[in-house]
């Protein structure tokens, strides 16, 4: 056996040796010219060339050509009014403004903005509906209604999709392949669980809450739509819900869902506008309760604006996941799990995993193909259906996300970015990552929500607890390991509502999903969900 | 001294890197969700036809069905202009001579089969005699197959051993070592097997032979890439890549390509580096590039049977 081994390494040898290709351009093209001396034997210079030098070239000869979705599947009004007990009413504020597509600054149409008036003469229509039909009506008939308006949305996905990528700039694939089909298994999901509630909370009678108030950000508009409508109306409670300013477009083409699929008047009501809409929401007497998704900054004002209040509330708000790779993970797949877990959805993820802690003896290895990664990823037009990362939501995001760029660069970490050309209008960013991170770097500490990940290093298990639970956030976590009693180990210490092990940004109507600390209180989604939309007697 | 020299350049193979069935499943289907279209169909319609080894491995074959093939090989389909060939055609070493005198002066290749394919139940001098009477024939290029039962046993250094002496019996000849990933059952052990064949002198790794089910998928093909990938980061030195055995229509091909294009980029993206194992697969490739030269979908009739 040892001779054997002895024979093959002596080869082995005489290939590192004689065989090793020389890299650069020119050699690759003469050899492509020389078809016949295939395994020519190289003089030993060859061997002085360093590994490190080799590069991988994705810029290739065959390219793909444009796939753009089309347009003209997909329907948007000039203009649209307050969605108000199930009808299309005009805003007493009597002020509208724009909504444009963020990949090429074009206005798509143009929304009303609600001021405290409409959104008290919602949350009157919503009262009225929740006392007189909504509160008394058989669960199974509530059921009926979610089930209606699951399979419309299904029906309706392609449209919803392309809408979705047009006002907000996620790449087409993202709102076709999850956006749409997640929004509608929530649906599916509630419609399940609302003639069963005794059986989610057993020997325990519920009651609905009353009117929900709620309001969600931009970078799941529709998904967010349904996390929030689909528990409040299958517990029985009615619903005035605030779409993001940027992005108001689909939670409207879900109203005229819910209009065509004969929902009484006033069970969901969709109104649009910015800030103060929201603050209008919140600082309702008559509602009961709040649910938000949004920037830990606005949580905040939330809570404070309702303490004292009867209203319940649940804040789903910002975070800084850490993904943690260990020595003994598979590295390629961990490497597509943290390219996916940044880069999904332009980083505009709350739960995106932004700080990558990678043990120091395959720090470079990862480093170096994550580099690679970063070149194959495809940035542009998001109605591409090739497009991997599309547009920035807004100007004012990029600004930010530029702002932590060049702080980042500042306080002395070492940036990478994609060498991918950006189209000449509209918001993009190259996806970026830092090496040579600090846990005390602005970078490492506080949400960029854009595609810039932190690479940090660490060596021991503990080291890498301490240093991930080291935030004030703790939404979501990942952890890399081929060894199962690991992921046990790190899963049950690490302070984040999701932990997710050799996998990241898995979603499921299912699962629960909510955060520790400053990522907010309350769960959305699975049996928890239903939770946080009744009151247990 | 020596052997303490020695020991320490042979990688321990037991310690290959792990793979995640699920993740590597992941990423592969998302190769299959790139919209190729026009002229990035056409251009890829053609690498592809471009990088088939058109194989016959049938104990029926005959010389007369390898000169036809050989014919194919060249000629594609002549009704449209500008067709390339296949890279290389692939027969059993007691075919090489027909083959290479059918395609002398084309510049397609000729591939032989050895080492007691496909089982390679064999003893080590059977395969070293059957790999230099395919490449007395003349054959270009060798595919061996490695001793799956050795590999199942632990014993890598047996195999490891058995491809370098194949290596040194192919001399000129380039040598593509068959893992027939079909037989290994797991991800790991492709990646270990892989490994193996590209340190003990692999110019080419393989999937499969095209008689064990399953033969290539995109998952085992990634997972290889990445073992390519890895070891040219290592070692500087470019090992090809032949996917097997099922893959038998251009849209799957074009996935393979889009699969080679976002892992090994640029330099890989010929027939120098990447192979289609492949007989039916041609024939669905001409029919996609006659329907984008005239619009038009031609009745399987149009296309030569071989």
């Amino acid at each position: 056996m040892f001779s054997e081994l002895r024979r093959g390494s002596i080869l082995i040898n005489r290939i590192r040796n004689d065989e090793v290709c020389d890299t650069t351009g020119d050699e690759q093209s003469y050899n492509r010219r020389v078809n016949k001396k295939i395994m020519a034997v190289k003089t030993k210079k060859a061997v002085a060339k360093k590994s490190n030098t080799i590069k991988l070239k994705f810029d290739t000869s065959w390219t793909y050509a444009p796939a753009p979705e089309s347009k003209s599947a997909a329907t948007i009004n000039k203009q649209y009014d307050l969605f108000i007990d199930g009808k299309w009413q005009q805003p007493l504020s009597k002020k509208y403004f724009g909504t444009i597509n963020p990949a090429n600054e074009e206005k798509l149409s143009e929304v009303a903005d609600a001021n405290a008036a409409d959104v008290d003469k919602a949350v009157k229509a919503a009262r009225s509906a929740y006392d007189k039909v909504w509160k008394k009506m058989p669960a199974k008939e509530r059921a009926k209604y979610i089930f209606r308006i699951a399979r419309m949305v299904q029906e309706k996905a392609r449209e919803l999709a392309i809408i979705e990528t047009l006002d907000g700039g996620k790449p087409i694939r993202e709102s076709r392949d999850f956006d749409v089909p997640t929004a509608a298994n929530h649906f599916f999901y509630y419609a399940g669980w609302a003639d069963k509630l005794e059986y989610a909370f057993p020997n325990r009678r519920t009651e609905p809450l009353g009117v929900a108030g709620q309001i969600i950000p931009w970078n799941f508009p529709l998904l967010m739509a349904a996390w929030k409508i689909a528990p409040a109306l299958a517990t029985g409670n009615t619903v005035v819900l605030k779409p993001a300013e940027t992005t108001p477009l689909t939670a409207l083409k879900l109203a005229e869902i819910i209009q065509e699929a004969d929902l009484p008047p006033g069970v969901v009501n969709i109104l649009t506008g910015a800030g103060a809409t929201g603050a209008a929401i919140v600082n309702h007497p008559d509602i009961n309760k709040i649910a938000f998704t949004g920037s830990t900054e606005v949580g905040k004002i939330i809570q404070r604006a309702i303490a004292g209040t009867n209203k319940k509330v649940t804040l789903e708000l910002g975070g800084k996941a850490a993904n943690i790779i260990f020595e003994d993970a598979p590295i390629d797949q961990a490497v597509e799990g943290v390219i996916n877990g940044i880069f999904f959805n332009q980083g505009h993820v709350c739960c995106a995993g932004s700080r990558l802690y990678v043990q120091e003896s395959v720090a470079k290895e990862v480093v170096r193909k994550l580099k690679d990664r970063l070149e194959s990823l495809i940035v542009g037009d998001p109605l591409d259906k090739n497009t991997d990362i599309g547009a920035i939501n807004s100007k004012a995001q990029l600004e930010t996300i530029k702002k932590y760029i060049s702080i980042g660069k500042k306080e002395g970490a070492e940036m990478y970015e994609s060498s991918c050309h950006l189209p000449g209008k509209g918001f993009f960013c190259r996806p970026t990552l830092f090496t040579n991170v600090a846990q005390s770097n602005r970078i490492a500490q506080e949400e960029i929500f854009g595609p810039v990940l932190s690479v940090l290093t660490f060596r021991t298990d503990d080291e890498v607890i301490e240093k991930a639970n080291n935030s004030p956030y703790g939404l979501s976590a990942g952890v890399w390991t081929d060894k199962g009693s690991k992921i046990f180990n790190m899963t049950k210490r690490m302070r984040a509502g999701v932990v997710w092990a050799n996998t990241f940004n898995k979603f499921d109507p299912t699962s629960p999903f909510g955060g520790y600390k400053e990522s907010g209180f309350g769960r959305e989604g699975g049996l928890h969900g239903l939770a946080a939309y009744v009151s247990i007697v | 001294m020596a052997v303490a020299k020695s020991v320490k350049l042979v990688p321990d193979f037991s310690l290959s890197p792990r793979i995640d069935q699920v993740g590597v499943e992941e990423r592969a289907s998302r190769f299959t969700k790139r919209s190729i279209k026009n002229e990035t169909k056409m251009n890829g319609l053609k690498l592809v036809l471009n990088m088939i080894d058109l194989t016959t491995l049938e104990g029926k074959d005959t010389d007369g069905k390898v000169k036809q093939l050989c014919y194919k090989a060249m000629h594609p389909h002549d009704a449209i202009p500008g067709i390339p060939t296949v890279a290389a055609v692939c027969v059993y070493p007691t075919m090489v001579k027909v083959a290479k005198k059918a395609l002398e002066g084309s510049g397609i290749k000729v591939a032989s089969v050895a080492t007691a394919f496909p089982s390679g139940q064999a003893t080590r001098d059977i395969k070293i005699r059957d790999t230099k009477y395919a490449v007395a024939q003349g054959a270009d290029e060798v595919d061996m197959v490695i001793s799956r039962g050795k590999f199942h046993a632990g014993e890598y250094n047996f195999v490891f051993d058995e491809i370098a002496a194949i290596k040194e019996a192919c001399g000129e000849a380039r040598l593509k070592v068959i893992l027939e990933t079909g037989e290994l059952g797991t991800y790991d052990k492709v990646r270990r097997a892989s490994d193996i064949a590209m340190h003990a002198g692999a110019d080419f790794i393989k999937t499969s032979t095209g008689k064990i089910q399953p033969a290539a998928t995109m998952p085992v093909t990634l997972v290889m890439l990445e073992a390519i990938r890895d070891f040219y980061y290592k070692t500087g030195k470019m090992i090809g890549m032949k996917p097997a055995g099922g893959i038998s229509k251009s849209k799957l091909a074009l996935h393979y390509l889009v699969m080679l294009k976002e892992v090994l980029g640029e330099d890989w993206l010929s027939n120098e580096w990447f192979r289609f194992g492949a007989s039916s697969l041609a024939n669905d490739v001409l029919m996609q590039i006659v329907k984008g030269e005239t619009g038009l979908y031609q009745s399987a009739n149009y296309f030569s049977v071989d």
